[in-house]
């Protein structure tokens, strides 16, 4: 384990910046914490987290996948995808790392995706532990230990120090770069951060929410549910837990007529949206009743249904903070999982 | 602090429930904390004493659900306006979006909502609870820290900072005192863009505009925006786009929607409030507002029942579109 | 000499009755205006909803121009008044965001009035000229 001291992290994010692309949450025009590349200048923000998740690095909200041209009878086919290079994305949560593990089932999985995967393959994560836990925060739900955050480094924060723990090959070398700039530590200050965080964890208002209710093959034990009408009434259908959410990857797949040419990109969907999945017949889900328990239904039954009842919602928070009518996947869990599962 | 009780509310609902004057109540429901409130529809007087919460976190503004509530039950339905909402609610009854019948308008004085962004500003994450105490929020948090105790005015939502009126413009029935149509300063921050130079204004929207994350929300919430179906959803309309693939699509996007509630926005600050990438999309509305002030005459979408908006309707006189640029800065 | 060679592309809505047939007549009067202007037409000024004005820009238009009836003489009787007030506030909003004013413009042109449509094309395309490329309402996809 190596560690260095808080006031020369930038020290630290120049070395690290000097190899490869930086990224960590910096504080944007409007004080929200957003993924920023680092450079001279550029200070890692104190906020728990970024209102976007990190899941734009591997899945953007949109993407360029090819380009055609026409000329006469003949179509050209373009191939814009770059190679790509390594980059590290500092300040992970724990959540948000394990939102990769549930993108990676989905786009890993045969046919693999292999946009997704060339830059699954170039990201370094750098996790960060949560020292200052949020009411929000529900991961603990979904077998999260913020204190044991995965990645390729671990990082944890004491008052004044950062202490490094490299997870996997990837990591060791980039943590053997920054021997200059870090020095070797034990762990006792680590396993006195993590004693402090579990303590925290305990006391957070959600930290009794259960899934009991959920999971693979309840299906038809909560289609039907008679909660779905006045949880989903106020729903505006409007796509923010969606594009907030860690986990959330549907998409969709348009052309664009440049005038000259097409571009075929791929960009995020909602299950909210009144054209999602939108056939010849038109959309499947008539009304947003539908529509809402297609998202929450999705997160806890069929994900874990294909998924060896591994649920997909990471209990980061960010769509409890962000719903603009307040409505979330933990109120859904304790409506429709009933009082005993709270 | 709201100066009207949760229970003074509760009980009006509930009497006029039994009475069987109306049949659902519209309000705002608790959530898991103390600022995460839920619209919700109310049934009876159990539902409401159980859930039902009047707060400094109930900004919802509810006359948009009224459109599709009104279809959907088949008696009246109760529904409490802020004086800020009954200028939505009197847009769309000029708009003939919902059946005046079919409702039960109780207006309810307010003091200003507070902003749960600017209170998270304050103080760090973690909060355990909120109260109201007098005209100060006590802050606890999760960790040992000693409460917070910030004063209300300073945790304002930006709209009810520059509060334009007081004054309830459709109701049945009020409960609390009737307030007055205030002097805001809501057109300052417009003034200041108009007075940079365009490279400034540029500079400044591409970096708000840019955050955007095309969910819909602004629009979603807007009580102006009923269309059945938005041009920006509409697969043939060649505009429709579900992300800002580029930074024309979330201009375009925004100046259309700002545009299309132009003279019908009642400057209500759902848009601002509901946006997760804190744009000042308010300051597009205001700026049509203002516009529209200084060359067509002071005009207030929502004030008066079946008023003509002002881009449905025209003089002879009227300023060419040449001249807008020199008159704006003349008079106010 | 690099900004002699930039042309701009110029759209210009012109209402059927009177900007067309003004056109029309420079055309038969042989007076001279920039090829880059492309003429659409449309029943009404009217017709021209702030979509297509934005529309024009993202397909790379680097100036856009209304034409149609004075004031008054609107063939449908009261459709320029309409589009006086839209694009007033459409222009003022686009100049509120930083955009260029010179890029969009309004002009009365009616049917007699072909020199007038001439000179008023002369003097726009020389202005959209000297800003050069639009760079603040540009779709770069479309830019090939």
């Amino acid at each position: 384990m190596r560690k260095c001291s808080l006031d020369t992290i930038n020290h630290v994010f120049a070395e690290i910046a000097a190899g490869s692309a930086l990224y960590l949450p910096a504080d944007g025009t409007d004080g929200k914490a957003v993924y920023t590349r680092w450079q001279e200048g550029v200070e890692w923000s104190r906020a728990l987290n970024t209102v976007r998740s990190p899941k734009d690095f591997f899945f953007p909200q949109t993407e360029n996948l090819m380009e055609f041209k026409t000329s006469g009878k003949n179509i050209e086919i373009i191939d814009t995808r770059d190679e790509g290079e390594d980059f590290v994305i500092f300040g992970v949560r724990a959540c948000d790392v394990k939102s990769f593990d549930i993108l990676d089932r989905v786009f890993l999985k045969e046919p693999i995706d292999s946009y997704y995967a060339s830059k699954r393959e170039h990201g370094i994560i750098i996790s960060v532990a949560c020292s200052r836990p949020s009411e929000t925060c529900f991961c603990k739900t979904f077998g999260i230990n913020p204190a044991e955050p995965a990645g390729d480094i671990s990082v944890w924060q004491s008052e004044n120090e950062l202490f490094w723990q490299a997870n996997t090959e990837k990591g060791e070398a980039v943590l053997n770069r920054l021997t200059s700039v870090t020095e070797e530590a034990d762990d006792s200050a680590v396993v006195a951060e993590k004693e402090k965080i579990g303590k925290i964890m305990d006391k957070l208002p959600l930290a009794g929410l259960k899934t009991d209710a959920f999971g693979a093959g309840k299906t038809m034990d909560l289609f039907e549910s008679p909660y779905w009408d006045s949880l989903s009434e106020a729903c505006l259908g409007c796509g923010t837990c969606t594009f907030v959410c860690p986990t959330c990857q549907c998409y969709d797949i348009k052309d664009f007529d440049t005038g000259s040419g097409v571009v075929r990109f791929r960009c995020w969907d909602s299950c909210m949206y009144s054209d999602f999945t939108r056939m010849s017949a038109g959309q499947p889900r008539l009304t947003q009743r539908e529509r809402f328990r297609q998202r929450f239904m999705h997160k806890l039954v069929y994900y874990p249904e294909n998924n060896d009842g591994m649920f997909s919602c990471v209990g980061c928070g960010r769509c409890l903070a962000k719903c603009p009518i307040s409505m979330n996947i933990v109120k859904v869990m304790k409506t429709i999982g009933g009082k005993e599962h709270e | 602090m709201q100066k009207i009780t949760r229970e003074q509310l509760i009980e009006k609902a509930s009497a006029l429930l039994a009475d069987g004057t109306v049949k659902q109540v519209l309000g705002w429901a608790k959530g898991e904390f103390d600022y995460d409130i839920t619209p919700a529809v109310f049934e009876s007087a159990e539902e409401l004493n159980a859930n039902f919460v009047w707060s400094d976190f109930c900004g919802a503004n509810f006359s948009k659900y009224l459109v599709s509530k009104t279809r959907k039950c088949d008696g009246k339905i109760l529904v409490f306006l802020k004086p800020c909402d009954t200028y939505s609610f009197n847009q769309l009854l000029t708009e003939h979006r919902f059946d005046r019948e079919k409702v039960y308008a109780v207006g309810i004085p307010c003091e200003g909502m507070a902003d749960i962004a600017k209170i998270k500003e304050i103080c760090a994450d973690g909060i355990a609870s909120i109260d109201c105490e007098g005209d100060a929020l006590k802050v606890h948090t999760l960790y040992d820290d000693e409460p917070v105790c910030v004063p209300a005015a300073d945790v304002l939502a930006e709209r009810c900072v520059n509060c334009k009126s007081k004054k309830h413009v459709a109701y049945d029935e009020l409960l609390g005192e009737e307030g007055e149509v205030l002097d805001s300063a809501r057109f300052d921050e417009v003034a200041k863009l108009e007075a940079m130079t365009p490279d400034e204004r540029f500079a400044f929207w591409q970096g708000e505009l840019s955050r955007c994350i095309r969910c819909n929300a602004c629009r979603n919430v807007c009580p102006a925006c009923t269309c059945e179906k938005c041009v920006f959803d509409n697969p043939n309309s060649g505009v429709e786009n579900k992300s800002p693939a580029n930074s024309f699509e979330e201009k375009m996007f925004h100046i259309i929607r700002a545009f299309h509630v132009a003279g019908r926005c009642t400057d209500c600050g759902e848009c601002s409030r509901v946006c997760p990438q804190h744009i000042p999309l308010h300051l597009l509305n205001r700026k049509f507002i203002k516009d529209i002030d200084n060359f067509y005459g002071e005009y207030q979408a929502g004030a008066e029942e079946g008023s003509r908006a002002p881009l449905v309707d025209y003089t002879t006189e009227d300023i060419e579109p040449g001249e807008v640029f020199d008159r704006r800065d003349t008079d106010a | 000499m690099q900004v002699n060679e930039y042309k701009p592309l110029i759209v210009a809505f012109c209402c059927n009755w009177c900007s067309y047939a003004g056109a029309d007549l420079a055309g038969n009067n042989r007076l001279n205006y920039p090829a880059e202007v492309k003429i659409i037409r449309v029943p009404c000024s009217c017709r021209v909803n702030p979509m297509f004005v934005l529309r024009a820009f993202q397909r790379g238009a680097d100036g856009v121009i209304i034409c149609g009836c004075h004031p008054g003489d609107c063939h449908y009787t009261s459709g320029n008044y309409f589009t006086r007030r839209r694009m007033a506030l459409l222009f003022s909003m686009l100049d509120y965001l930083g955009i260029e004013k010179e890029r969009t413009r309004v002009e009365w042109v009616s049917a007699a009035e072909g020199a007038k449509f001439a000179a008023t094309m002369n003097d726009f395309v020389e202005k959209v000229t000297a800003l050069g490329e639009n760079k603040r309402l540009e779709d770069l996809r479309c830019k090939k």
